[in-house]
């Protein structure tokens, strides 16, 4: 293609990608790096139903003059990345030059509020891609092989999962956990404890909210790898076939190999979704057990007072960490490009 | 609530509606409100609305989320929402942002009936107008405590007692209830029972924290100690949550919400049993204090800042009508403790009335009290089950201010 053509080619989704992707990431990280002015305080008396009071409020006219004079706010670089709420530097130094052991040291670092926060996504995602990835191929093979007759339903039964809104989807789950639901009440006659809860334990809530993650991702992966196995050689399996493969044979080595390219692609996507999970946390109310960084964003802007510093902070925190966990798949993806 | 209530409820509102139309309709200008979901609420927004005449428009968004938008909403200019309907910790997010007008014009001009009690004064300006009262006080089965043999309880220490009855003799598992879903019901569970511990939060006179003390340590240990008789799944009960507790006749005693008690009260969601005997008493003290370990809260109407002097006056006028003696009826009666003329207490408002003749303190109304109480929302869970000690819980909670408290500019 001549560059002349490849540019107005690419035009329209430059333009749309500049607008809607890097703008609001530089905005972002514009709200990271300044935060609000120091605030006036003036003392002020209030009066109301339950009589007066002396009490302290914002100046809002010594407000206004600063806002005037400096609109993004105050600059303080990476003040709050390096924070208490973030990756907390002098905390962790100092736990560093006081605590015993490793241990002792990580026991106590995940008592910081991001760290507990990444412990949790970390674990989440290195549990739930790997068994999406094994489930949807599971299911994708056993759908691929049953009579066409009832390939449809079947395909629709097993989507339904990801259809359902992830919000909805939890709090089904949420309410049959509950000790008086119908998992709920049968965890309790299987471990013969009717005081188990799971909604009271952390083990059982983490491994809750990553069984929800992988019901809920599972059919992505199925339906990727339904359209692949579409593509396979029948040629070669005949020919496998013909050599006396097994049926495990021909899976090991006819049909994986074809789907690799495919399972780089879904491994991608679900690294990156499942770094960002948040909705079960909410539908679980969770957050005392869990919590993750779409979590902590999301805590610091419906708070009544809003944080939107520190919001932006962990936005932009989380977009390095997925830059960090895709970089060996999309290094890898080049070396295949640039090979051939 | 019902279709069948709603009915009812627009049905009343309906009749009084054109009954009083004295200073209604308004014949132009807008009205948006956006506050929060229970029933007073509603009332007061459905006869607002109903004083909009022909060619202006009326809309009303009540969600529990309310806190989440209404700042957003009014930030523009001109504002999506020309009046936030809010309480007295919800204010002050108003005020910080300066989103929210003086009323002392549009009181002078179409609002001289408008009593002082229900005007909120910040600085010699009047910036909300109060329409009801609001606190948490003892919720109690009748019965069970009629079966223990003992008297309502005046203290949380009685309450353990009692707890620890009723579960000796096999009539509850867990007697006790409470909304300590982690986050914010959580928080205001130790900002009553540290207040009813003569705690103070600040160093006197500024956004200094100060809770890592021994008023600290001992709220913290009454939370657990309540939390042991409570459902093993406390931290995820809300409001609404410990609400159906009550109702399946799980429970036995509880601090709720004045304005969620007379939906505990009706014939709806529980049993007869639990229904006729559930009785609303005057909020708790603790460890022999004197002050409830409670907070008093008004919740009331605003108007918007970034909006036309016309959408103004239109939604004062609107609002001011709705919070008049208009509203009050045999329907809307029992929904709140209205601090309107002419409102006659309910047995279901006795929990409240009670509150603000003990002296319970109001929720406090500080620019930085939101920070703490999402500070204390996200750290107190670890204490309660049993992950750190009570001081390392009050050692994060203040570090955890301190750092949003530097980032917002409060402190340096």
């Amino acid at each position: 293609m001549k560059h002349k053509s490849f540019f107005w080619f690419v035009l329209p989704s430059s333009i749309a990608m500049l607008l809607f992707i890097f703008f609001p990431i530089l905005s972002v990280l514009l709200q990271s790096v300044f935060t609000e002015h120091e605030q006036v305080i003036k003392e002020v008396r209030n009066c109301g139903p339950f009589g007066c009071q002396t009490t302290t409020s914002i100046d809002q006219e010594a407000t206004a003059a600063l806002r005037e004079a400096e609109p993004l706010g105050r600059f303080v670089g990476l003040g709050v990345y390096f924070d208490r709420g973030h990756l907390a530097l002098s905390e962790v130094s100092q736990l560093w030059r006081e605590s015993a052991g490793l241990g002792a040291f990580f026991d106590r670092l995940l008592n910081l509020p991001f760290y507990k926060a990444i412990a949790f996504t970390l674990t989440y995602t290195f549990v739930v891609t790997p068994l999406t990835i094994v489930l949807g191929f599971v299911i994708a093979v056993a759908v691929n092989s049953a009579a066409r007759a009832i390939r449809g339903p079947l395909i629709f039964v097993s989507l339904l999962p990801f259809i359902i809104t992830p919000l909805v989807g939890s709090l089904v789950l949420f309410w049959m956990l509950d000790a008086r639901g119908i998992i709920g009440s049968a965890m309790q006659v299987l471990a013969d404890d009717p005081d188990l809860s799971v909604k009271a334990s952390t083990p059982l809530m983490w491994t809750m909210l990553m069984v929800y993650g992988v019901w809920h991702s599972a059919p992505f992966a199925f339906i990727v790898y339904y359209a692949g196995l579409q593509t396979v050689n029948q040629d070669t399996l005949e020919a496998a076939m013909v050599d006396g493969a097994s049926r495990w044979e021909r899976i090991r080595y006819v049909v994986i190999p074809h789907l690799l390219p495919i399972t780089t692609f879904i491994a991608l996507i679900q690294l990156m979704d499942n770094f960002r999970v948040f909705e079960p946390i909410v539908s679980f109310s969770a957050q005392a057990h869990a919590t993750s960084l779409s979590w902590a964003i999301y805590n610091d802007l419906s708070g009544e007072t809003r944080q939107l510093s520190s919001a932006a902070a962990t936005s932009f925190l989380t977009i390095i960490g997925v830059a960090i966990l895709l970089s060996p798949v999309i290094v890898r993806t080049y070396r295949d490009f640039t090979r051939k | 609530m019902s279709f069948m209530k709603t009915t009812a409820l627009a049905s009343v509102l309906a009749v009084t509606g054109t009954a009083v139309l004295a200073d209604c309709p308004v014949t132009e200008g807008r009205l948006s409100i956006v506050g929060n979901e229970f029933p007073a609420i509603q009332s007061v927004a459905a006869l607002a609305q109903e004083c909009m005449g022909e060619g202006t428009e009326a809309s009303a968004n009540l969600t529990a989320d309310h806190q989440k938008i209404n700042v957003a909403g009014m930030s523009g200019n001109p504002a999506e929402y020309t009046s936030a309907i809010i309480a007295n910790s919800s204010i002050v997010a108003l005020i910080n942002e300066d989103v929210i007008r003086p009323l002392d014009d549009l009181i002078a001009e179409y609002g001289q009936d408008i009593p002082d009690l229900q005007k909120i004064t910040i600085d010699g300006q009047v910036m909300a107008i109060a329409f009801m009262a609001n606190a948490q006080t003892l919720v109690y089965r009748a019965d069970v405590l009629e079966q223990i043999g003992v008297d309502v309880p005046e203290t949380y220490e009685e309450v353990l007692e009692a707890a620890e009855m009723i579960r000796e003799q096999g009539i509850m598992e867990n007697p006790l209830g409470g909304a300590y879903a982690a986050g914010w019901n959580l928080a205001e569970e130790f900002v009553n029972m540290y207040i009813g511990h003569g705690g103070q939060f600040y160093e006197a006179g500024t956004p200094q924290v100060a809770i890592n003390n021994e008023a600290g340590v001992k709220t913290l240990e009454m939370l657990k100690a309540l939390s042991e008789y409570m459902n093993p799944d406390y931290l995820t009960h809300d409001s609404n949550a410990t609400s159906a507790e009550w109702e399946a006749g799980n429970v036995a005693l509880m601090n709720m919400w004045g304005s969620r008690s007379g939906v505990l009260m009706d014939e709806e969601g529980s049993e007869p049993q639990v229904y006729e005997n559930t009785k609303v008493a005057p909020p708790l003290t603790v460890d022999g204090g004197d002050i409830p370990a409670s907070t008093l809260w008004w919740d009331g109407w605003t108007v918007a800042k970034n909006i036309s002097d016309e959408d103004a006056a239109a939604t004062f006028q609107a609002l001011a009508h709705a919070t008049s003696p208009a509203l009050l009826n045999d329907k809307t009666m029992g929904e709140a403790v209205w601090l309107i003329d002419g409102y006659e207490p309910a047995p279901v408002n006795e929990g409240v009335l009670a509150a603000t003749r003990m002296g319970t303190q109001p929720y406090p109304m500080l620019p930085y009290q939101g920070l703490l109480h999402t500070a204390l929302g996200d750290n107190i869970a670890d204490y309660l089950q049993g992950n750190e000690t009570a001081e390392q819980a009050l050692s994060d909670i203040e570090a955890a201010y301190t750092a949003a408290a530097q980032e917002k500019g409060f402190l340096n």
